[in-house]
């Protein structure tokens, strides 16, 4: 079997183990955090008995390993569970809230903002990186450095913040809420995510044109490189022909680390633009022990990660001729 | 028109007002409790106007919020029910007690047993006629032994609820409560259709001035108005976008680029600032809402008087106004009842920052060590910060204290009502019997000082209890005048501040003279209140 | 160091000189031949320290020292005010150099030696060792560090040791990515093929054929790790565990006065006060990678 094949076919089934270890972790990190649904819903007004009576209802009262395995032999056969919000046992009908139906549209958000970021940020985080590289040590590799080591240095909220006073204060360019509506059209998100989208930008360009410029670098003083100076091919000949390709392993595990974050790690940017995002769904399931989502949640993030990353390996083993072919 | 004659609009069609109130006035209880403060509103008083979409921002509101009225307990909800839904009474904009589904009410001589008159042609959403039947489900929703509702212990008193007739229900108590129908204004209670002889919340339909059109639990909810309500001169827009900012900047910047109309819980800090934004208008309300910081009596050292008054008196209260609330508030004299409340002792001398008899109690009380003090923003906007000016303010007086910031996060369940001193805020309890009842009489659920025995706390709680069914207003003043002192002098809650409600609201926006000062945004009830003028 | 007394000999002199310029001397003559920029970073940073170190002496107020007038206005008592409690905003910024950096420092350091060990062992190994190391690395980054650290905080309590402990092992998985796939490279170099034939131990050949080859991915890494400690911080406070107050650090104190930034139009020293701390953390990033950039040219072995 081709080498590629084999490490998809290896990683897709440690990928499965991982997500059975996430959710282990998840699952007993939230037992050991403080206080349960029924307390944390009720806040200041819970009663011992109130909350018995949400642990009845939900089964809360059950040993920890029965719920567990309640929860896998349901993620099993696909079903995500419902969310501890919104139950009911009155007016007849089953009207509570799965977990899916709480997801699916934020998800859809968190991905097409990540997306939106990745467009921007992915090809000039590239472009930077390379021409800095290319240009190393003169006034323009100064300046670019400069300027996205401060944009990266300043915390996302504040990023936020100063993109809201020039683009919707000064200037009513753009709105400084991006609460989509699940009825807008394409131009409309894309209008309304853009602070966002390009806060997201600022932070994670510095990042990803930093590691190129290094991987470049660091391949320029190889005989190989050298031998092609020697025999006079173009500066930029060389970085593109030369040291790229040999450069892919680490520029893509960046990148693959700042996609992953993109969708992950939003929380800050969704609570200032009020995005509807999966992030502070789960941030707001933590803090309210609201399980099935917060697995939910964390399994989708781990997917994403592990696919990710996936595709990171696989870059890295294709450029590379010695990982393709292992003696 | 004048205001005058506004008024009198409003009550169009609430022909038995008047009588409502002589009688309530008979047993003591409609005066207002909570008088309301108005700065730079332009637009107060303006004739109210039909149509647009008023589109406001909340500081609260989470993806796990439900329609469940028992367990709605955020500023999110309370807008969100008083929209859709109303309840057997109302606290209406002046503080005053007005029946909203109730029509009229009788009370038995001994305040026990009550009979309430329902209103009659009110429809839900769905279009199914509101009767007793639904009252009764509703209520039940909160009783009983498995209920989930956070209010189970408000309702612990009703012993029966009968259906006496199609449109007429009575609730029997087991002890007189000439402030029962208060409680009947309570958010949690909102009348919602029975199905089954169960209240179906979950379909989100009432009777209220809006009918839902979506609710995204965390992001936002919008209405369009109700074309049938039963009130005259209320429910004023068309259409009602709530939408949830919980970061303050983020929602200072929404109403400042008037991408929302109107916004609560502005921060102290920046009011000046924001204040100078030409197309917005601030709102400061007085209430009943209060920041304490309770010591729990039955727990070392805080079992011992001196250890207390040290405490208390080691308080830099001005201070604490000065720079926690920005002056956007009032001092308070470690009792919970305000000043806007009727029953206020204002003959009490107002406790003061005074290191050296601090100091002398400390000595008496032999104490000698370190005090933690548990705090968490989760309490209150700048209890940390509070936490350190008394820190700050108690080294002065020799008291060595040390702050310990426990996580936001499950601060109610783990560190409030269970550690010996932490930080805590109360809201509006509309009546003083209730706010005694809720967190200082010795069967209270939410006893946070746990000042329950010796003399001054078995004095307190006799006295609350007479009171409550005391119908002689000037008995009752004494009663609750010496419970203030009682608190005041041996209860273990130190409550050094009263917060203002702060609103920045378009001046595009109008309301009555008077806005309601028991919870933000005109007693939550901006939404059926207000209009563009 | 005298010739001694055994009397003259060519090698002793030589050495001699050899030992001179290595201590001192070669200092000064990469300096002298440092860019501009590094040299500004090197200033920078400098500066920094003496603050952090020197704090106490050289902050006009002490750092949780409350004064009776909140928000003063920028003058010569306060030479940048004082912030909502009464305290002397430049004796917090002063202090908060020593807090912050000293967080960042022991975060990132102990982050990079567990990220950095594991990373090349696993890499060497290729074996089970490095199977567990990165299956357990995978799992790790696969939860959601923000959402994790504060789960995390809240169960075990927000002091600094957990704060740093928290971040620098979420961090260490980073470097431990990093670090392997980078390694990856290098291990099937022939010299390392040698080194391992020859029998050489595991830590030699970490030490010794490895880690030079890697630094420079390495140390661009390491400089942007360290500004991320800050960050994590501020995004940590944002919602609201962080630091034990009153100690003071930049993260924080951005937080806590970046609501004034929406009212720059309205008063505009007012909107500064955020960006002091910022700046404070943006000066400092900016210096770190100048510098480390200068260390990646000079490792680089590019003359121009």
């Amino acid at each position: 079997m081709h080498p590629v094949i084999t490490t998809v076919l290896q990683r897709l089934a440690l990928g499965l183990l991982t997500l059975f270890v996430v959710s282990l972790i998840i699952f007993s990190s939230i037992e050991f955090l403080p206080g349960d649904f029924g307390e944390a819903i009720l806040g200041q007004a819970a009663l011992p008995e109130t909350v018995a009576a949400f642990r009845k209802e939900l089964g809360l009262d059950l040993p920890l390993h029965e719920r567990y395995l309640e929860w896998v032999g349901g993620v099993i056969t696909g079903d995500l569970g419902n969310s501890f919000s919104g139950r009911g046992s009155s007016g007849g009908a089953d009207r509570s809230r799965p977990v899916i139906d709480l997801i699916a549209p934020r998800l859809g958000n968190t991905l097409f903002l990540a997306g939106m970021a990745a467009i921007i940020a992915v090809p000039l985080a590239l472009f930077l990186g390379i021409t800095a590289a290319l240009y190393r040590g003169s006034i323009y590799d100064r300046v670019v450095n400069a300027l996205t080591l401060t944009t990266i240095s300043f915390p996302e909220f504040f990023v936020a913040y100063i993109l809201i006073l020039f683009f919707s204060s000064f200037f009513k360019v753009f709105p400084s809420l991006a609460n989509i509506d699940p009825s807008a059209d394409f131009w409309e998100r894309v209008y309304l995510s853009a602070l966002p989208a390009i806060t997201l930008t600022l932070v994670i360009v510095a990042h990803m044109m930093r590691m190129t410029r290094a991987a470049i670098i660091n391949l320029m003083a190889s005989p190989y490189i050298e031998m092609a100076d020697l025999k006079g091919v173009s500066k930029s000949k060389i970085i593109i022909y030369h040291a790229l390709p040999n450069a892919w392993a680490p520029i893509v595990n960046v990148i693959a680390f700042n996609l992953a974050y993109l969708v992950v790690g939003v929380v800050v940017v969704e609570v200032v633009f009020v995005y509807p995002g999966v992030g502070q769904l789960m941030v707001d399931a933590v803090t309210t022990r609201d399980v099935p989502v917060v697995q939910a949640c964390a399994l989708i993030f781990a997917i994403t990660y592990i696919m990710l990353n996936l595709f990171a390996d696989i870059i890295s083993i294709i450029t590379n001729p010695r990982l393709l072919h292992p003696r | 028109m004048d205001i005058k004659d506004l008024e009198k609009a409003a009550v169009e069609g609430k022909l038995d007002r008047r009588e409502f109130i002589k009688r309530a006035t008979a047993l003591g209880l409609a005066a207002p409790f909570a008088t309301s403060l108005l700065t730079q509103s332009v637009h107060a008083g303006m004739t109210p106007k039909k149509g647009g979409k008023f589109t406001f921002g909340s500081s609260h509101g989470s993806t796990t919020d439900s329609l469940d009225p028992g367990t709605h307990e955020n500023g999110f909800a309370t807008n969100l029910v008083f929209a859709y839904a109303n309840h057997l009474f109302e606290v209406d904009n002046t503080g005053k007690l007005i029946p909203e589904l109730a029509e009229s009410f009788e009370a038995s001589k001994d305040a026990k047993t009550w009979v309430i008159k329902l209103r009659k042609g009110v429809e839900f959403h769905n279009g199914k006629p509101m009767t007793a039947d639904d009252v009764i489900a509703a209520m039940n929703h909160h009783r009983g032994e498995d209920t989930k509702s956070a209010v189970k212990s408000l309702l612990s008193a009703v012993t029966e609820i009968k259906k006496t007739g199609s449109h007429e229900v009575t609730f029997t108590l087991n002890a007189g409560n000439a402030d029962f129908p208060f409680i009947l204004s309570d958010y949690h209670l909102a009348i919602l259709p029975a199905f089954e002889g169960k209240m179906d919340w979950q379909a989100g339909f009432g009777t209220g001035g809006y009918i839902i059109d979506r609710f995204e639990p965390g992001v936002r909810a919008t209405f369009k108005r109700n074309p049938n309500y039963f009130k005259s001169g209320r429910a004023h827009f068309d259409e009602v976008e709530m939408v949830s900012l919980g970061d303050t900047t983020a929602r200072q910047s929404a109403v400042m680029n008037q991408e929302v109309d109107a916004i609560y819980r502005v921060d102290p800090k920046t009011v000046h600032l924001l204040g100078r934004n030409p197309n917005l208008s601030i709102l400061e309300v007085t209430g009943t809402l209060h920041y304490t910081f309770p010591m729990r009596v039955d727990q070392a050292p805080f079992d011992n008087y001196d250890l207390r008054m040290a405490v208390k008196l080691s308080v830099d209260r001005e201070a604490l106004v000065n720079k926690i609330l920005l002056g956007h508030g009032a001092i308070g004299n470690d009792h919970p009842i305000s000043t806007s409340q009727p029953f206020h002792n204002g003959e009490m001398t107002q406790r003061k920052y005074d290191p050296d008899k601090a100091r002398h109690h400390l000595k008496k009380s032999g104490f000698s060590g370190t005090l933690d003090l548990s705090t968490s923003d989760a309490a209150f906007a700048g209890a940390v910060d509070a936490s350190l000016l008394i820190k700050d303010s108690a080294a002065k007086a020799g008291l060595d204290i040390n702050v310990v910031r426990e996580p936001k996060d499950g601060y109610w369940s783990n560190v409030w009502n269970k550690k010996a001193w932490c930080a805590c805020y109360w809201g509006g309890r509309p009546t003083v019997d209730w706010m005694f009842a809720a967190a200082y009489m010795n069967d209270g659920k939410w006893n946070d000082t746990a000042w329950k025995t010796g003399p001054a706390a078995d004095r307190f709680n006799k006295i609350v209890l007479e009171a409550r069914s005391e119908l002689d207003t000037n008995k009752r003043r004494a009663m609750y005048y010496e419970a203030q002192v009682l608190v005041n002098d041996d209860g273990g809650a130190l409550i050094p501040m009263f917060a203002n409600h702060i609103h920045a609201v378009s001046k595009k926006i109008g309301h009555d003279g008077q806005v309601a000062g028991n919870w933000e945004m005109d007693g939550s009830k901006a939404i059926e209140r207000w209009w563009f003028a | 160091m005298s010739v001694g007394e055994e009397g003259y000999s060519a090698a002793g002199e030589v050495s001699l000189i050899k030992a001179r310029r290595t201590f001192r001397a070669n200092v000064w003559r990469g300096l002298k031949s440092a860019p501009p920029t590094a040299l500004f970073g090197l200033t920078v940073i400098s500066i920094y320290l003496i603050f952090a170190i020197f704090a106490p002496w050289l902050a006009p107020y002490g750092e949780a020292e409350i004064f009776p007038m909140s928000y003063a206005p920028w003058g010569d008592e306060f030479l940048f005010g004082t912030d909502q409690l009464g305290r002397d905003v430049l004796s917090r910024l002063i202090y908060g150099a020593r807090n912050t950096i000293g967080i960042a420092v022991a975060t990132t350091f102990l982050a990079f030696l567990i990220g950095g060990c594991l990373g090349i062992a696993a890499a060497i190994s290729q074996n089970w060792l490095d199977h567990l190391l990165s299956r357990s690395v995978d799992v790790l980054m696969a939860i959601p560090s923000l959402i994790f650290a504060l789960m995390l905080l809240s169960i075990f309590g927000s002091t600094a040791t957990n704060l740093i402990i928290i971040i620098a092992i979420l961090d260490s998985t980073r470097v431990f990515r990093i670090t392997r796939a980078v390694s990856l490279n290098v291990v099937v170099m022939d010299y390392v093929e040698s080194a391992k034939l020859r029998g050489e131990g595991l830590g030699w050949i970490m030490r010794k054929e490895i880690l030079p080859n890697i630094m420079p991915p390495l140390v661009a890494e390491f400089g942007l790790r360290f500004c991320f400690v800050f960050l994590t911080i501020a995004a940590l406070s944002f919602l609201g565990v962080g630091i034990q107050p009153p100690t003071a650090d930049w993260g924080s104190m951005v937080r806590e006065t970046a609501g004034l930034i929406q009212f720059a139009e309205y008063d505009i020293t007012a909107a500064m006060t955020p960006m002091l701390p910022a700046a404070a953390i943006a000066l400092l990033t900016v210096a770190v990678n100048f510098v480390v950039d200068w260390f990646l040219h000079k490792t680089s072995g590019l003359k121009d």
